[in-house]
């Protein structure tokens, strides 16, 4: 069972920092982080990426992504 | 999924390039010294087309913003990322948008126009941009504790459309009320005859690279605050890799044109008081890391359905109506009477909305 991050509405950074707290929090583990547009998903999948982080799945739904961040 | 090019740190790169190659060319045709393109100037311009301030040399229907907004919806089309979007505290985005501009008028251009102003040789231009750090950093200590405006919700397309029916009505009465040459005014269109307001591009040159520049950059997520605030919160360089593409590339057009003339004084419309232009910025900057986007940025959020960023742009072309109504704006002569007051006025009020909007999420 993977983490949920509801950063649905938000605008950049709000998503990014979410997800980077949640990462410093976890460690390592899966979370799945719900946005609501492209640059969100592009600039979540990057900073999860510079936190060695994989992008393992992204989602489209009608609302906007659903993207799933790994660190083993 | 199709990558999306314009996002990738080449992308960035090129749309940099693009912006500071197009904005050295636009001044060589037409407009205003070191104001290529200034997102705040050509608002304000636009303020003073349609009569909401009456300062006569700075009255023009800048075609290159319409472009922007129009560019930028073209972009969100095709690429499927139309997203009609508003509610995330838009009263709180209009007045940081007042306020943006407000700096932004006493230093004398956007976060744009600063970097342009250096690519031009405008050593004032340092203070400028030391002066818009200083405001995003701050913006980032209370994006650090919390700080936000809440969560925009999905809208009716038509919503989303408003900002750019607006342009589309703009542009329309251009071309109803066209410019005559020597005449301050035609119909209800205010013209400069004199001043930075009365030099510009050609309409169609000027629309069209508008029109290009909204699209690559609504692709790109081109944004001069974010390019600051990702590299001091994350320390994330991707947008700041933009802002040195930008530079690099007007600078160097600006030597093949000869329109590098370094210095500090006698540069186009500014003024060399050095601690009002870091104040100046440092307000705007504080204003645009608390709406999340310099105004270039949120013409294009604008253009893509985001009501918010709609807000902040009439925020914005409110504010210029104010600097230039009650004295607030700087000109080549040094700041206005009222300046200083407007400046800490904004100040407060941009710590007011930072230390009192931090509702959980």
């Amino acid at each position: 069972m993977s983490i949920i991050i509801n950063a649905e509405g938000l605008s950049c950074p709000q998503p990014v920092l979410m997800t980077l707290d949640k990462i410093k929090e976890i460690q390592k583990g899966e979370i799945m982080i719900k946005v609501d547009t492209n640059t969100s998903k592009e600039n979540v999948s990057r900073a999860a990426q510079s936190q060695g982080w994989k992008t393992t799945d992204i989602q489209e739904q009608i609302t906007g992504y659903q993207i799933t961040i790994k660190k083993e | 999924m199709v990558k999306n090019y314009f996002s990738t740190r080449w992308g960035i790169i090129g749309v940099g390039c693009f912006i500071g190659i197009f904005a050295a060319f636009l001044q060589k045709l037409g407009n205003p010294g070191n104001m290529g393109i200034c997102v705040a100037c050509f608002e304000r311009d636009i303020a003073g087309a349609i009569g909401i301030h009456r300062a006569a040399v700075v009255q023009y229907m800048r075609p290159e913003i319409i472009g922007f907004v129009l560019g930028s919806l073209m972009a969100a089309y095709i690429f499927k990322e139309f997203r009609p979007r508003t509610g995330s505290a838009p009263i709180a985005r209009f007045v940081l948008g007042i306020f943006a501009m407000i700096g932004a008028l006493i230093f004398l251009g956007c976060p744009w126009r600063a970097m342009l102003r250096l690519a031009g040789g405008d050593g004032n231009a340092i203070f400028g941009l030391l002066g818009l750090i200083f405001g995003i950093w701050i913006g980032t200590l209370f994006l650090k504790s919390g700080y936000n405006l809440g969560r925009a919700k999905t809208t009716h397309t038509s919503a989303g459309w408003l900002m750019p029916l607006i342009m589309l009505g703009f542009l329309a009465l251009m071309l109803v009320f066209p410019q005559i040459e020597g005449q301050g005014k035609n119909g209800i269109l205010f013209y400069s005859t004199k001043g930075p307001g009365v030099m510009h591009a050609p309409l169609i040159v000027s629309l069209i690279i508008g029109l290009a520049i909204g699209f690559a950059a609504q692709q790109s997520r081109f944004c001069t605050m974010g390019a600051f605030r990702d590299l001091i919160l994350f320390k994330q360089m991707h947008l700041f890799f933009g802002i040195i593409a930008l530079v690099a590339s007007a600078f160097i057009v600006n030597l093949i044109l000869g329109q590098f003339h370094p210095g500090f004084t006698n540069q186009p419309v500014s003024h060399s008081l050095s601690l009002w232009n870091f104040s100046g910025m440092a307000l705007a900057g504080l204003a645009f890391a608390l709406a999340g986007g310099c105004p270039g940025r949120q013409l294009f959020l604008a253009g893509e359905g985001d009501g918010d960023a709609a807000v902040f742009v009439l925020g914005m072309i409110v504010g210029a109506a104010f600097s230039h109504n009650f004295g607030l704006a700087s000109s080549p002569k040094g700041i206005g009477p009222h300046g200083i007051a407007a400046l800490i006025t904004g100040i407060i009020v941009c710590l007011f909305i930072g230390f009192t909007m931090r509702k959980k999420i």
